[in-house]
């Protein structure tokens, strides 16, 4: 508390107050934001993983259109890809084409 | 047929090979194959080891074309596979976890003479590295708002925060952040100018990375918050690096990335 600060404590209280009034949340979210997982559109053995190497998830699928397997898309467009079979793709998992 | 038993010439010449020399000569294809390395008939075994440190190298140089994707696109295919040979060459993994090798990678690049135009790349690497930490992190859930508003407005200058186990700050004297998100979600490069420095901010609230670009001095307010300073004095760390700090949206920034975890309590 001795330290002399070029910032008052009322400064920060007051920035405080405005920060967690939501007014000042302007830092952008970039690259997660421009894609979005999308699942059972992936051909066999297409599928994303986003672990990196040593794991075993990426192109692990077996069935076209593995319905808990996820790649990624461009935002917007999974839910509205045209696939065959009347298929539509789904942010969340599905049931359908599981390997049997 | 007899099997050999433990005495046998074969048996103890493979016991002369020491794993470092094992190792040493693995990375180096100009090494000779370790005397010892023998087949199962005791016989040198020289293309043996030859495809096995060849399948050495080869995993190592994927591990670090899947670490680094974007970097691996900046470059294209045969110049990342001949940069990261170099790198292979020089840096055994520390960790069995493939996905831990590569961590000075982006310091290799800044002395790596044939890249040095691009002079975003280790910048770029280093968010990728960031990137793949924050997502391999432990959960933690972020700090609830809330418990900023309960401090008494007197005492908010004085408060330490408890970093995120998946917070990583990235600064740059290019456009790193702006180069890594747009390759990563596959956009175009074309309206990127590279020489506006940007700082990142690599946060994980629940399952997903979050890329953020900072405002100026945001950086230096957070690292400081990072390494256990207090409010106060992380702002003031953030205006003597830049004079336009606002700190209200750098509060704001840190809340909504979920860069901490709780208030830390005093000694």
């Amino acid at each position: 508390m001795s330290k002399k600060t070029l910032i008052g404590a009322s400064a920060v209280a007051g920035a405080v107050a405005m920060a967690l009034s939501g007014a000042t949340l302007v830092a952008s979210t970039t690259g997660a934001s421009a894609k979005e997982k999308c699942y059972g559109v992936s051909l066999a053995g297409k599928n994303d993983c986003a672990a990196g190497p040593g794991t075993t998830c990426a192109g692990t699928s077996t069935v076209d259109y593995q319905g808990n397997a996820w790649t990624l898309v461009e935002n917007g467009t999974c839910t509205t890809m045209e696939l065959p079979g009347g298929r539509v793709g789904s942010l969340e998992p599905l049931d359908r084409d599981l390997p049997a | 047929m007899p099997r050999p038993d433990s005495n046998s010439e074969a048996a103890k010449t493979v016991r002369t090979v020491t794993l470092g020399r094992f190792s040493d000569a693995l990375l180096d294809p100009e090494q000779p194959t370790p005397a010892g390395i023998v087949g199962p008939d005791g016989k040198k075994a020289d293309k043996r080891f030859d495809v096995y440190r060849n399948n050495v190298t080869v995993s190592l140089v994927g591990a670090l074309a899947e670490i680094y994707p974007a970097v691996h696109r900046l470059v294209g295919d045969d110049f990342f596979r001949a940069m990261a040979r170099t790198y292979v060459r020089s840096e055994q993994p520390k960790s069995p976890l493939l996905f831990r090798y590569g961590d000075d990678f982006a310091d290799f690049l800044e002395g790596f003479e044939p890249a040095k135009k691009l002079v975003y790349l280790p910048d770029v690497a280093r968010l990728e590295r960031a990137w793949l930490d924050a997502f391999h992190a432990a959960d933690a859930p972020p700090l609830d708002p809330a418990a900023l508003a309960a401090i008494a407005p007197d005492e908010l200058a004085e408060q330490r925060f408890k970093a995120h186990p998946a917070t990583r700050v990235v600064c740059s004297r290019f456009a790193a952040v702006s180069i890594f998100s747009a390759n990563r979600s596959g956009a175009d490069l074309s309206g990127i100018d590279p020489a506006i420095a940007e700082d990142g901010l690599v946060t994980r609230r629940d399952f997903d990375v979050e890329v953020r670009t900072l405002p100026e001095g945001a950086a230096a307010f957070l690292q400081a918050l990072v390494d256990g300073n207090t409010l106060g004095e992380a702002a003031e760390a953030a205006v003597a690096v830049a004079q336009k700090f606002d700190l209200a949206a750098a509060i704001g920034a840190m809340l909504e990335a979920g860069a901490f975890t709780a208030i830390a309590t005093k000694d």
